[in-house]
């Protein structure tokens, strides 16, 4: 059923077609939206879940993490301070193999107290093993949440759906609200195999010296690796059933464009725009949008960009004293191929600043008009 | 199990916690868990933040433990015991014990911010510490658990704890937690019964047990039972209870308190202590055991003798 | 659950996230005793206190007498003070 509804709605709804078992949650704006309408189905028992109303993200997530270990389906959702708050037991989800589901929306990091998006929340929690989608709308927000738990559940590991704080949070736009009874097609009940259980005791992450540890952060990166392939087959399963189809990326009037613009987030949804135009403008220049960051589509970045005469990217964030983070992974990615095209990297829109048609525009054509990028980062929009 | 008519255990002879555990000789935090699973039984699941008990219980893939047990970080005992609360009950196994179980340190300091959140939403958790008054597992560091005048690594002897241990059951009193108490490893018959008590609340229950620790306290390991007994009968570590945060009750009374140096000398980390200052720990054990008598609504006020 | 030490020699044998599979059995503590309790069972009244405090759990009721598994007894000594009898002693272990 189509209905508009605010990008936090539609984390609420993903996570109650899901079924969610038990939320625990902290508000924190731009969040709280998500939180009320999930209390609300739990008290008009819409939603058949223990939500418990913790103290702290950081409780949010252990609670989660307890919840998950004994066998239900848990959700949480935070932002920027809440979600570094979280981190350690994000990594205690990883470690702990805990298929937790949480929505961030990309809440720019204080000081100065700041509520306007930009990713480094979220990119910050790169290294712990937490998958991580970028939504560019709210229909995607909603999908991605059942995709996420399906994906999850099969590898264990946790997974963070990510939209902009404002563009997104608290944008209404149309959405699909799919049929409960088709969800329930593509999503089966999360059943376990270890839980604790005292018909079937185990201690859980006991000490573990150089001898085993090792080999325990070896299957974590199996999993995930695992997931990339999950995430275009579930993906592509996500389209038959609801005529939506998504992967780890995806190309926007790609083809053979000889300019490859790479942007995520709401960005990407601009961009088409200004792709339109440019290519009106006889320009040879396609999107890609990197929608999956954790785990990163290297091979499609390799298989889409060997042989390309030049790849802009836009960065919503900064890892101060390098440059920015998807540039920095792209290149990376790229680093062994034959074929390499060169890459400039554009950092613009931190802190909530807006990125208009315009400045995409300006951006694809800065990197057409030069031989070469003047840096590692070309900063865009800021006021120098 | 049946037993003759000549022999009666005052405790469970269910032992749910095994031998080849990692504890050091004399291990009050060991006894603790071998009487809460007395009380607790098989169907019961366990968190464990950091503490000795991370190491207590042996190391991956081993246990010590014959029920689930989930190791967490430090400061969450308390929010996931509430998690795997929330979880059994929308699973419909609600009929299993949970309980976090933490030391003094993950829930005087790093974990009391989840255990108030916990037992404000009154979730229906068992809390249990094990106190053995500082940081043992990381080598003996003060902790707002650690009394006034003790050694640690952290408190050296030239600048020795000079603030007195917090008094987080008054806070869990505070909560008006339907059940709060104080037990020891002194009197697991005691400790047991408030286990079992605990276990029939519906809602938070927090338990403080006194554990005497013989590495921490630089005492010999085969007194940690007589400190744990001389910790009651000198008032230092009184045993009570406290119902809805309102209604306690002195399990055991002492009315004539024996002089608490008899306690301090037989530890190492009091051993600095000058004739004035143990006076002064002994002044303020005695004003404190009288207010809890007061507040017992007990017609008593003991009294020690300071000798001059 | 397995009795002996478990150690795994290939990642894939692993369980994924560090679940126990086996008991502390394997570990002999007693390998640490400096002393060694001895009860003497021509005194002692079966009162069961020496199995009640000892936190290696390593006294174990056999026929209604409280016997000390050595393979585990860490010798602490607390059975040796709580006995009321006294007549727990203690030798000094010959390594």
């Amino acid at each position: 059923m189509k209905q508009v509804i605010m990008g936090n709605h539609a984390l609420s709804y993903g996570a109650m077609l899901s079924r969610v078992q038990v939320i625990a949650a902290y508000p924190i704006t731009p969040q709280t939206q998500v939180v009320e309408l999930l209390s609300e189905m739990c008290a008009d028992k819409t939603l058949d879940a223990e939500f418990i109303k913790v103290e702290s993200e950081h409780s949010a997530m252990a609670a989660c993490i307890g919840a998950s270990a004994v066998g239900a389906r848990t959700f949480t959702a935070t932002s920027a301070q809440g979600l570094a708050l979280m981190h350690e037991m994000i990594h205690w989800a990883v470690g702990a193999r805990l298929p937790v589901v949480l929505g961030n929306i990309n809440r720019a990091m204080g000081p100065p107290w700041t509520i306007w998006t930009d990713q480094n929340d979220s990119l910050s929690q790169r290294d712990t093993g937490c998958l991580q989608f970028y939504a560019r709308s709210n229909q995607e927000v909603l999908d991605s949440v059942i995709q996420m738990f399906k994906v999850c559940e099969q590898i264990l590991l946790p997974g963070m759906i990510i939209l902009d704080a404002f563009a997104l949070s608290h944008t209404s736009e149309v959405v699909d609200v799919p049929d409960q009874k088709l969800v329930d097609k593509y999503l089966p009940p999360f059943h376990p195999r270890y839980i604790l259980d005292p018909k079937e005791p185990h201690t859980f992450g006991g000490l573990t010296g150089p001898d085993g540890y090792y080999e325990l952060r070896y299957k974590i990166e199996e999993a995930i690796q695992r997931a990339k392939s999950l995430i275009n087959e579930t993906g592509k399963e996500f389209g038959e059933l609801f005529g939506r189809a998504y992967g780890m990326v995806e190309k926007y009037k790609l083809d053979d464009a000889e300019t490859v613009l790479i942007a995520s987030s709401t960005i990407a949804s601009t961009a088409r725009i200004a792709i339109d135009e440019l290519q009106n403008e006889g320009k040879s220049v396609g999107l890609l949008r990197v929608r999956v960051f954790r785990p990163f589509p290297a091979e499609e970045i390799r298989e889409l960009l060997q042989s390309r005469k030049k790849v802009a990217v836009i960065d919503r964030n900064i890892s101060f004293g390098h440059e920015g983070i998807f540039a920095q992974e792209i290149r990376s990615s790229l680093y062994n191929c034959k074929n390499k095209p060169p890459i400039w990297g554009y950092i613009t829109g931190i802190g909530g600043r807006d990125v208009t048609v315009e400045n995409i525009k300006d951006i694809v054509n800065d990197t057409i008009k030069s031989d070469k990028p003047s840096g590692d980062i070309i900063w865009k929009g800021v006021r120098l | 199990m049946e037993r003759g008519k000549t022999m009666k255990l005052s405790i469970p002879e269910e032992e749910l916690v095994g031998s080849g555990h990692l504890a050091c000789q004399g291990c009050g935090a060991t006894l603790c868990m071998r009487y809460a699973l007395k009380a607790l039984g098989q169907n019961t699941i366990l968190d464990i933040p950091a503490c000795c008990w991370s190491v207590i219980d042996g190391p991956f893939p081993h246990t010590s433990v014959k029920v689930p047990l989930f190791h967490t970080a430090f400061e969450t005992a308390a929010c996931v015991a509430s998690g795997i609360r929330a979880g059994l009950d929308v699973l419909g196994r609600g009929e299993t014990n949970v309980v976090a179980w933490a030391g003094d340190g993950g829930t005087f300091d790093i974990g009391i911010q989840a255990l108030s959140g916990a037992t404000e939403r009154n979730d229906n958790i068992i809390y249990i510490c094990y106190d053995n008054e500082a940081y043992m597992n990381t080598g003996i560091q003060r902790s707002s658990a650690t009394p006034y005048g003790a050694w640690t690594t952290t408190t050296p002897v030239k600048h020795f704890k000079k603030m007195p241990k917090k008094d987080l059951v008054r806070i869990m009193a505070a909560h008006r937690i339907p059940y709060t108490a104080t037990a020891s490893v002194g009197y697991p018959e005691d400790f047991i019964a408030k286990v079992k008590k605990a276990k029939e609340i519906q809602g938070t229950t927090f338990l403080h047990i006194f554990s005497p620790c013989p590495p921490g306290w630089k005492s010999q390991p085969e007194k940690s039972i007589q400190l744990a007994r001389l910790a009651v009968s000198t008032c230092y570590f009184p045993v009570y209870e406290i119902e809805n945060g309102e209604k306690y009750t002195v399990n055991k009374v002492i009315k004539k308190p024996r002089p608490v140096k008899e306690f301090l000398e037989q530890q190492g980390r009091f051993r600095h202590l000058t004739e004035e200052q143990v006076n002064g720990i002994q002044k303020n054990v005695i004003v404190s055991y009288n207010e809890l008598l007061k507040k017992a609504g007990l017609d008593l006020e003991v009294h020690v003798e300071i000798k001059k | 659950m397995a009795k002996g030490k478990i150690i795994y020699k290939r990642a894939k044998d692993i369980p994924l996230n560090a679940m126990s599979v086996g008991s502390m059995l394997f570990n002999k503590t007693g390998a640490w005793r400096n002393v060694k309790p001895i009860i003497d069972y021509d005194n002692c009244i079966k009162c069961m206190i020496c199995w009640k405090f000892c936190p290696d759990i390593c006294i174990v009721i056999e026929d209604e007498n409280p016997v000390i598994d050595y393979d585990y007894c860490k010798g602490c000594a607390v059975c040796v003070v709580e006995c009321p009898k006294k007549c727990i002693s203690l030798v000094e272990e010959g390594r």
